[in-house]
């Protein structure tokens, strides 16, 4: 059964990278660039990863990963987020809303992998 | 210990930078080395001839050594005690510790001028990366800019076999991203330079405001005199770039008008001089308080006799006007000290609050606030007023009673244990 990611990203470049990448590793990419429905997005998906950008139009993925763990059946879904406010402050906020891994821009594409295959892997230990 | 008592510790600090023995002075000014001994540790009294050949002897003028150079010194100690913000025990022995160790002392007092300089660079730089949208999304844009590109170049340079079609597609991304970047750093290069002095900075209409306003040093004697209309200092504004900048200029010049008309100059100018207080000058010119409080806060300098400075928030506690005075930190936006009298008038609309405060780690400069909370809207059934507070600023000179201690906002101010903090203080975490 194919893997599903729903990448939530108002930059469309690196959209097209993270995409590449994750299809050559099997991955099925949905993306999706404002963050007002991104909720609902990810509800109607029902993926096994979600990759989130903090600072979106519409809603900030801070927001959206609060939102998110208030769904039952989404409290365990893995999320990566992205962002470009790397200091430890927003890390731990992020962690405290519910992030299961915090990554900064400029990130390089071995490690958006390697979180990507690990937040998986321990998904499916769970 | 009395500053003309520590004659002999000044004695013994200037023979040692000399490195001259004790017996040997005592010698040149044909006194015992015991006695010398005494005098140095203040135990004597010194003054007459001796005083005069032991200066002598040390190349020196008798003042220094009964005056001392260390009176700004002094203060220095005394002001770093007072914004440590501790109980300094040994308060009463500062002259004492400048004329036994006055290069210490200077040591301590330099190290206390560089914290307050660097304090004030951290409230200043913590200030706009914490509440500066443009600066926040500029930077944004340069970093998920090189995110895209390190990650398209990295795609190009390690996928062995890689399609044309996506080899085609990375590479136009890369020259568009590429361009992207170069435009966005030249930006925000732009935007910092522009904002390399804190009060020229421009960025958000509220600053646009602020620089104008500044300009004009608050006070606008031309739209007084009724020889131009707010729409036409507007108009000719450099500072007021967006339209939202516009719009709340001329918002506030047009209620400087009302004010002005309501409160003319040379009336309240006398009134001023006379030396009739706030609460009695609202009578005198049939004015609400909120109204006389932004009356004064427009007078020239000369004119009310003093500096002064204003804040104005609406309910939530958000800046909508300020104008700065030097010693009283006014936060760009929000998010100000909530022990201010400013949001004590808000609990009690209509009620006036006086106040004599003081601001942590700020040289111990005290100001007499004056605030006033007022409805907005007119009274209406069925329907909460909107409040509005204000608080005027003024130095005060001389300290009669015990001081509110406040701060300027969490982020920055050093209080410990203090009830109303929001958020730790950076100046904890990382100094």
């Amino acid at each position: 059964m194919g893997r599903h990611v729903v990448l939530i990203e108002d930059e469309p470049n690196i959209i097209e990278a993270i995409r590449f990448l994750l299809t050559r590793e099997g991955w099925t990419v949905d993306a999706h660039s404002d963050g007002s429905d991104a909720v609902e997005v990810i509800k109607a998906a029902n993926p096994d990863l979600v990759i989130l950008d903090l600072m979106l139009p519409g809603k900030s993925g801070m927001e959206i990963i609060k939102d998110v763990r208030e769904e039952e059946n989404l409290r365990n879904l893995p999320v990566l987020m992205l962002t470009a406010r790397g200091q430890a402050r927003d890390r731990d906020m992020a962690e405290k809303a519910g992030v299961s891994r915090f990554m900064t821009k400029p990130f390089s594409n071995t490690e958006v992998l390697a979180a990507v295959r690990d937040l998986h892997a321990q998904a499916n230990q769970e | 210990m009395a500053r003309e008592t520590l004659t002999g510790s000044r004695i013994r600090e200037r023979r040692l930078f000399l490195e001259l023995r004790q017996a040997a002075l005592a010698r040149q000014v044909n006194i015992s080395a015991s006695y010398l001994n005494l005098i140095e540790h203040n135990r004597r009294r010194i003054g007459g001839k001796l005083l005069v050949d032991i200066a002598k002897a040390l190349g020196v003028e008798p003042s220094m050594l009964t005056e001392g150079a260390e009176v700004a010194l002094i203060a220095a100690l005394r002001e770093a005690a007072a914004d440590s913000g501790k109980p300094v025990a040994e308060l009463d022995h500062a002259d004492e510790f400048a004329g036994r160790f006055p290069g210490w002392a200077e040591v301590l007092a330099g190290e206390h001028r560089r914290v307050a300089s660097l304090e004030r660079t951290v409230q200043v730089l913590s200030d706009r990366l914490t509440h500066d949208p443009h600066l926040a999304a500029s930077l944004h844009e340069v970093l998920s800019t090189a995110a895209a590109i390190r990650s398209t170049a990295s795609i190009l340079a390690e996928t062995g076999e890689l399609e044309q079609e996506w080899r085609d597609r990375f590479h136009r991304n890369l020259n568009e991203d590429s361009r992207r970047l170069a435009e966005s750093s030249k930006s925000l290069v732009s935007f910092l330079d522009q904002s390399s002095t804190g009060s020229e900075r421009r960025g958000v209409p509220q600053e646009e405001v602020e620089a104008f306003f500044t300009a004009h040093d608050y006070h606008f004697a031309s739209l007084e005199q009724g020889d131009v209309s707010p729409e036409e200092l507007v108009a000719s504004a450099p500072e007021l770039q967006s339209d939202a900048a516009r719009s709340t200029a001329l918002a506030a010049l047009n209620q400087y008008r009302e004010d002005a008309e309501k409160i003319p100059l040379a009336e309240i100018a006398q009134a001023v001089t006379n030396g009739v207080g706030p609460a009695n000058l609202a009578v005198l010119f049939r004015s609400d308080l909120p109204q006389l409080l932004r009356r004064l806060a427009a007078l020239p300098e000369d004119v009310l006799g003093q500096a002064s400075g204003l804040v104005i928030c609406d309910a939530s506690g958000a800046v909508l006007f300020r104008k700065p005075i030097a010693g009283f930190a006014l936060p760009r936006f929000g998010a100000s000290c909530p022990l201010w009298p400013l949001y004590a008038a808000l609990a009690r609309p209509q009620v006036p609050v006086r106040r004599q405060v003081v601001q942590h780690g700020r040289n111990a400069a005290v100001f007499e606030c004056l605030a006033i909370a007022w409805p907005q809207t007119p009274p209406e059934f069925d329907s909460d007023p909107v409040y509005r507070t204000m608080m005027l600023i003024l130095p005060v000179a001389e300290t009669q009673a015990e001081s509110l201690a406040v701060g300027s906002s969490c982020r920055v101010c050093m209080a410990r244990d203090c009830v109303a903090r929001r958020e730790p203080s950076i100046l904890d975490e990382e100094f």
